[in-house]
């Protein structure tokens, strides 16, 4: 119910969209050469390193925005589908570093002498780049199908996601035999395209890769969000039972989104892992699933920008802040929850779009009553209590 | 076998109960407010914690004492808990209503406050907080008396409030700086701590050869058992449970009969939070008390909630016994062990073996949760009512 101030292009002046597309490519384009060749120069490669992370955990970001901003679905079960993906890549990892015929060292602990079934096809490289991003598409589809065919949503989807996060983090951390259970996979010292992974030259690739990653993954998204579909998914989070009556059937709509978050997910939990050079259960985690959240609600909701913003923000702030006060940290993050819900509901971005404009407006003397009126209308409806009969007061409402 | 049975039984319903007496508050607070607390286990915690400091206390006033301090720690640990929800309502939630995803947020970054604040909370930080609650209410206070506060209150409840913080922490600085080691020490650190439970909770009441009840265990269901009958009573005895059934059907209607529904969200959010800390105060007979004690048992307390459907208690209770039961059934082995023996079944054994850990049991569970939910998605005992989503 968010009132869009920000004048969306009208679908007739297509000049003036085509002049904004190219302005979006260019600042994009700009952005990403920043990342890609200068940041390498200004950074240490430690700093590198952990840019290279932060930009793959706004990928991540950029999948929750996709479900959460757009399409109303708070998910806090997105460290399933980042471990899925981190796991798929480690997998391969581990076997590609190996001779002919030989276990991953764990295996020999726990006195495994075959390899399991579903080890034997992460041995292909090309069905193991498929699989990182389709086993946690999968994964979400299949879990979004059975949650949104009975139409379970709102809160209910989120504790669900949630206990399905508890029960992947437990399956993990319990499948000694399978997958090293708590210990995780290393990544480091294996071998990717003939060099190690943990080397510097493989890492400045990865960090590249990452950027270009993060540029498509935001394109796909752009894309998906910006046409018929977009509207759609904003539809449904609006008014899932009037796009019903319109003839949509939301449940499918839903589990395609999830399914492509997912998906998005299971990409930046691969880049994620070749970086930090392990994956274990500890990515699925409560705290840092529902962390994810906070970093596009930072950023700003449904802005997609907002997402990548407010990733490498706070986890910037999270790296300085508890480098030196480890306890701070903990007060700080549980304050930023706090601010960003009650002070900051539209983030960062969606603050600087609709505030920043008027703001300067007011100053130079050029408040317009529309403008006037349209801040009364927002304040209006954010101070009513849906709670009470939504139905009714929508139609109330003039 | 019909002992092993009755001792399954008996294991699984003590797990349930204490699902049941987490989830209770849970369940009342998201039936009446459709408020998701995520905070619950963390003000559960600060039940175990004062279990922990009333034992303490105790410790140093003799036997009789020792052998009773339970009994004093049970109602402190449901005051502290409502306070502390009582103060978490008034300053968070009710800005918040109407936004389940943003109360859910909201109370995720109080839960990790309140995890922080038993880590470090130390006699400085208690006088920082005591100077800050101290400046700010009597800023508030004479504001409001002496100028006009409806006008100013948008800049100037910022104002006071940073002003106030500001001197608070310079104050628990100067206090931390001053103090000596003892004096400015953590309370209660991030390590675990124990609490002894008194001897007559210690032992077990034994049934033939093999069966055995521990005390402890017994203790927590007659507990449950309490808590029940008293939220009964309180909801359908009195008029402030009256008030909250009719706010949880309807609540617009209620408002417009003249119901305070604010004072009934206000009250219902800390009888919840009370509840939440007899929880904390009742699994202290479990295990030990850390920081993380709520964590571990929040997810399992919403499945019960879900599982339950809102806004009946006999939901919970069902949903409860039933998640208990199949958990320790599944989780001991039991199952499996049952099915042993009869070769046409051995796939179906392998299977229950597969999931006989606790943790895996978990699993299961919640594969049978994902599927009971395809049959009934809003519940055991869901609300009757028309609407759109029916």
């Amino acid at each position: 119910m968010t009132v869009n101030t920000s004048s969306q292009p009208r679908p007739s002046v297509s000049a003036s969209r085509k002049r904004r597309l190219v302005i979006e490519l260019g600042a994009i384009a700009s952005i990403a050469l920043v990342l890609a060749l200068l940041m390498p120069l200004l950074l240490t490669g430690f700093r590198l390193g952990l840019l290279g992370r932060f930009l793959a955990l706004a990928i991540v970001a950029l999948g929750i925005d996709l479900i959460w901003g757009f399409t109303g679905l708070l998910s806090l079960g997105h460290g399933i589908f980042f471990a899925l993906g981190g796991y798929a890549f480690a997998m391969h990892l581990q076997l590609n570093s190996l001779g002919e015929g030989q276990l991953p060292d764990f295996f020999g602990l726990y006195g495994v002498t075959q390899l399991p079934w579903f080890w034997q096809p992460f041995y292909s490289l090309p069905f193991t780049l498929i699989a990182l991003g389709l086993v946690p598409a999968i994964v979400a589809g299949l879990l979004g199908y059975l949650v949104f065919r009975n139409r379970i949503r709102g809160v209910y989807f989120s504790i669900l996601t949630q206990a399905a996060l508890v029960v992947f983090f437990n399956f993990f951390n319990g499948q000694q035999k399978l997958i090293n259970g708590t210990n995780g996979l290393k990544t480091d010292t294996s071998v990717f395209l003939g060099r190690e992974v943990g080397s510097a030259a493989m890492q400045f690739i990865f960090y590249l890769v990452t950027v270009a990653a993060l540029v498509l993954v935001y394109g796909l998204c752009r894309w998906l969000t910006s046409g018929r579909f977009g509207r759609l998914l904003v539809a449904i989070r609006d008014d899932e039972n009037r796009v019903r009556f319109s003839g949509y059937n939301p449940a499918a709509f839903k589990v395609l989104v999830f399914a492509v978050s997912g998906g998005i997910s299971g990409i930046a939990g691969a880049l994620y892992t070749v970086q930090s050079g392990i994956i274990s259960p500890q990515v699925m985690e409560i705290a840092f699933s529902i962390e994810m959240v906070i970093w596009v609600a930072v950023g700003g909701r449904a802005t997609l920008v907002g997402a990548i913003f407010g990733a490498v923000l706070v986890n910037m702030a999270r790296s300085l802040l508890s480098e030196r006060f480890p306890d701070v940290w903990l007060f700080f993050q549980g304050a930023l929850f706090l601010i960003v819900v009650t002070v900051l509901p539209d983030g960062i971005i969606g603050w600087l779009r609709r505030q920043f404009g008027l703001q300067v407006q007011r100053w130079l003397g050029l408040t317009s009553p529309t403008l006037l009126a349209q801040e009364a209308m927002a304040a209006e409806e954010s101070s009513t209590n849906p709670l009470t009969e939504p139905q009714t007061l929508k139609e109330g409402q003039p | 076998m019909l002992e092993g049975l009755v001792g399954g039984l008996f294991n699984g319903i003590s797990i349930g109960a204490v699902l049941l007496i987490v989830a209770l508050g849970l369940a009342i607070v998201f039936g009446l407010m459709g408020v998701i607390n995520l905070a619950h286990g963390e003000l559960m915690m600060l039940g175990a914690y004062t279990t922990y400091v009333v034992q303490n206390g105790a410790n140093g006033l003799g036997d009789w004492a020792v052998e009773s301090y339970i009994l004093v720690a049970l109602p402190l640990a449901f005051l502290v808990a409502a306070l502390v929800g009582l103060l978490l309502e008034r300053s968070v939630i009710r800005f918040l209503y109407g936004r389940p995803l943003e109360t859910l947020l909201a109370t995720w970054g109080v839960s990790l406050i309140l995890r922080q604040f038993v880590r470090s909370v130390n006699w400085p930080m208690v006088i920082g907080l005591g100077v800050f609650a101290l400046l700010f209410g009597v800023g508030r206070w004479i504001l409001s008396r002496y100028t006009d506060w409806a006008r100013i209150a948008r800049w100037a409840n910022p104002v006071v409030s940073i002003l106030s913080a500001a001197i608070a922490l310079v104050a628990g600085l100067v206090v931390q700086g001053a103090g000596n080691p003892t004096f400015t020490r953590a309370w209660f650190s991030t390590r675990n701590v124990d609490v002894t439970p008194p001897s007559w909770l210690r032992g077990g009441v034994s049934l033939g050869a093999t069966l055995q009840f521990p005390s402890a265990r017994l203790f927590i269901i007659a507990l449950t058992i309490l808590c029940l009958v008293a939220v009964y009573w309180f909801l359908n005895g009195t008029t402030w449970g009256l008030k909250m059934r009719s706010v949880t059907q309807n609540r617009a209607m209620s408002a417009c009969l003249g119901i305070p529904t604010e004072q009934v969200d206000a009250l219902t959010f800390a009888l919840g939070s009370g509840l939440a800390g007899i929880a904390g105060c009742a699994v202290t007979l479990l295990g030990s008390v850390g920081p993380n004690l709520g964590g571990n048992y929040i997810v399992d307390a919403f499945m019960v909630v879900v599982v339950g459907g809102v806004g009946k208690l006999v939901g919970s209770i069902v949903a409860a016994l039933l998640i208990g039961i199949v958990t320790y059934l599944v989780g001991s082995g039991t199952v499996a062990l049952l099915l042993t023996g009869n070769e046409a079944l051995q796939p179906v054994t392998d299977f229950f073996t597969f999931f006989a850990t606790t943790s895996m049991a978990k699993v299961m569970v919640f594969a049978l949760i994902i599927a009971f939910l395809q049959v009934r998605p809003a519940g055991l005992f869901p609300q009757k009512g028309r609407s759109v989503e029916a």
